[in-house]
């Protein structure tokens, strides 16, 4: 694809107050650098006006705060661990490595941070029902669990091709009491879902609330996400200093909208020393055209109401994304990603579903730990940063990454089953995965 | 001036309520677009809008939908938007507005895909995912190139947005109809009559109503209090179910609902 020089957009200066030496952290948006905004539909305006409004009295309300930490403490089980992964390390340069425990959460992965404040968010501005999309359906199975808990309606938009391979998904949301529609629009897959989504929202916006499931989308969605997530970051920065007595040299995550990684990025924005690395999923590989390296190979444009990097073709159209990882497989990402790319304080790099795979097994076989295939793709990216630490020279015992192990893999199995082939030959579950279904 | 504004003057001043219809470039091909629209303007259409088919329509519904992907799937490419518009302009007077979602404008840059568009004898563009807040750019091109800039205004806007949005516009406001995306339905929502009344209240000249019309009915109720009503599903559906000449007995059919005696 050719390169087109992309016009002079807004920014908001944070660029140069960067380099300046100012701070990174609690950035409020609508703009990150020359990224976000709100390229919404005027129907939608009123209610992002009145979610963020919302927000910024939530933040600086005692109850709010102490409601969503009693819910993270006694219902999500934080503090997640940082558990040391020694012998995962020996294979990364023998530097020490280090996983927050993100797959310990209730549900299983990050998302439950950021459904429980939505959903506390929902219910203060008075909405009876929330919406949200999903992929793989953590994000669905997340927010349904949250409507569960508050008593709110739950409607879930799933691509009508991830419903048929994710149908064990579709039914826990199912019993925990969403609805799931089915979306046949488009490519059939997230991106459509989150149309759909959108387009109930500016049907039915007084009495919905859309639960975005990750860092991007209109103003003040990324910033707002983020803010649920930063816990993750939080938590890791304190835990490393107790269990280490210093800061890592390394914070490595995985990329898809680029939730968990803001998320435990911004606990480290402001201590320039710590490089932060996000992997994005190569798919087949970079050069292949089927992949969701968004940053490493997309160009700045709006979707879903954010200016961000975006797969697109020389039209503008959307590109379809691949990865092995359902929740990697999207053509947009955060604008704050964006923009932690172009002034170079966060590096992205492209891992293949073959390298995110090996670190999976990796992990599994060194900690006896299943991780998400979304995680492996961090796994993997640590496992080359490691490398390259122990390069420098110096004992690599001194060198330190943590690793945000987002989520558990216990969803992955079949998917796993079926590229390890593991599977007997005449077994339903082989039918299955055959499919490119999970169990 | 204007080319909008000039068209819906033009039906004031003969007694009629403007009518505007939309059409998506490239179905089923780029030729059918053309004459269907030709058809349109010769069948009492003062305003042709025709649309960018584009992945991600978020504020379309699904008979629009399945034409701009089947359009896409027949090959449609944006810069077949420029030829479409002056294959039109050529065999008409009515004004053409392309209504496009953001994305493409800024892929192609606002300012190549405007002195196009004003090339092709375009009037300027409808741009449902733009707000004025995020089209610095596009006013200030808009001005170079003498374009109309069409944003919308909906039942949830506020009055200092609706006032903003007003002062921003260039041609006419696009008064949406009902809290949702587009598609024929069997009643127009009591919403339009306020919306465009406080359009005007803000100062437009020329508010004009779309979602959800469908029938000469709709255009007649419409046209009571608007200054124009548009129709996009119910013209898209009749070209998809009988060609141009379903096109041209619709148009004709809905035209007589613009008289205001």
């Amino acid at each position: 694809m050719t390169e087109t020089p992309q016009p002079q957009a807004a920014t908001d200066g944070a660029a140069e107050a960067f380099l300046a030496g100012g701070s990174l952290r609690h950035a409020q948006g609508p703009y990150f650098g020359a990224y976000g905004g709100r390229w919404m539909p005027e129907s939608l305006i009123a209610a992002l006006d009145e979610l963020e409004d919302t927000f910024d009295k939530a933040k600086a309300d005692p109850d709010f705060l102490a409601q969503v930490a009693e819910l993270n403490r006694s219902y999500s089980g934080r503090p997640s661990l940082l558990t040391e992964a020694h012998r995962f390390a020996e294979h990364a340069g023998g530097v020490r490595v280090f996983l927050k425990r993100e797959d310990l959460n209730h549900t299983g992965s990050h998302k439950i941070n950021n459904v429980l404040g939505q959903a506390l968010l929902a219910k203060r501005m008075g909405k009876t029902r929330v919406i949200a999309e999903t992929g793989a359906g953590q994000h669905g199975v997340a927010s349904a669990t949250a409507a569960a808990l508050l008593g709110l309606e739950c409607v879930v938009y799933m691509g009508a091709e991830d419903c048929r391979r994710q149908a064990l998904n579709v039914a826990r949301m199912q019993l925990l009491g969403a609805e799931v529609i089915p979306v046949t629009n488009g490519s059939q897959t997230l991106k459509d879902a989150i149309n759909d989504a959108l387009r109930d929202w500016v049907a039915n916006v007084q009495t919905t609330h859309y639960l975005l499931g990750t860092a991007a989308g209109a103003h003040p969605f990324p910033a707002m996400v983020r803010y649920f997530h930063e816990v993750i970051g939080e938590e890791a920065r304190e835990q490393i200093l107790d269990l280490a007595g210093r800061l890592p040299d390394a914070v490595c995550a995985c990329i898809g909208g680029g939730s968990n990684a803001i998320g435990i990025f911004h606990g480290f924005l402001d201590d320039r020393e710590v490089a932060l690395y996000g992997f994005e999923a190569g798919g087949d590989g970079v050069d292949t055209g089927r992949h969701a390296a968004t940053i490493t190979l997309g160009r700045p444009g709006v979707l879903h109401g954010a200016r961000s990097y975006l797969m697109q073709d020389d039209d503008g159209q959307t590109v379809e994304s691949h990865s092995i990882s359902a929740g990697l497989d999207y053509p947009g990402v955060g604008p704050e990603h964006a923009f932690l790319a172009d002034i170079g304080r966060a590096s992205y790099e492209p891992i293949t579903d073959a390298e995110a795979m090996e670190a999976f097994r990796l992990l599994c076989r060194t900690e006896g730990i299943i991780p998400a295939i979304e995680s492996a793709h961090a796994l993997a990216g640590t496992l080359k940063v490691g490398q390259r630490l122990a390069a420098e020279g110096g004992d690599p015992r001194e060198k330190i990454i943590i690793v945000n192990l987002s989520g558990r893999g216990d969803k992955d199995v079949a998917t796993a089953a079926e590229w390890f082939d593991l599977l007997p030959e005449d077994s339903a579950e082989a039918e299955i995965g055959a499919e490119g279904e999970q169990l | 001036m204007s080319k909008s504004a000039a068209a819906i003057e033009r039906a004031r001043a003969e007694g009629r309520t403007a009518l505007i219809g939309y059409l998506p470039a490239g179905f089923p091909d780029v030729q059918t677009t053309i004459d269907a629209a030709v058809a349109l303007a010769e069948n009492g259409v003062d305003l042709i809008e025709i649309g960018i088919p584009y992945s991600d329509p978020v504020m379309d519904g699904a008979v629009i939908q399945q034409a701009t992907v089947e359009a896409l799937q027949n090959g449609f490419t944006v810069r077949q938007i420029f030829d479409v518009v002056e294959g039109i302009t050529r065999r008409t007077d009515a004004a053409v507005l392309v209504m496009t979602y953001w994305n493409p404008v800024m892929r192609m840059g606002v300012r190549e895909f405007a002195g196009r568009l004003a090339a092709a004898g375009g009037a300027g563009l409808i741009t449902p995912d733009l707000v004025p807040d995020e089209a610095a750019e596009w006013m200030a091109v808009s001005e170079e190139f003498g374009l109309d800039r069409v944003f919308l205004v909906a039942p949830s806007s506020s009055p200092e947005r609706m006032q903003s949005t007003v002062d921003s516009t260039r041609g006419f406001v696009y008064a949406v109809s009902i809290m949702g995306i587009t598609g024929a339905r069997s009643s127009v929502s009591s919403a339009a009559r306020e919306v465009v009344a406080a359009a005007h209240q803000a100062g437009a000249e020329r508010a004009c109503v779309g979602l959800g019309v469908s029938t000469a009915e709709h255009v007649r109720e419409i046209g009571a209090y608007a200054d124009g009503v548009i129709v996009g599903t119910a013209l898209v559906a009749a070209l998809r179910d009988g060609g141009v000449p379903s096109v041209a007995a619709l148009a004709k059919d809905l035209s007589t609902g613009t008289g205001k005696g």
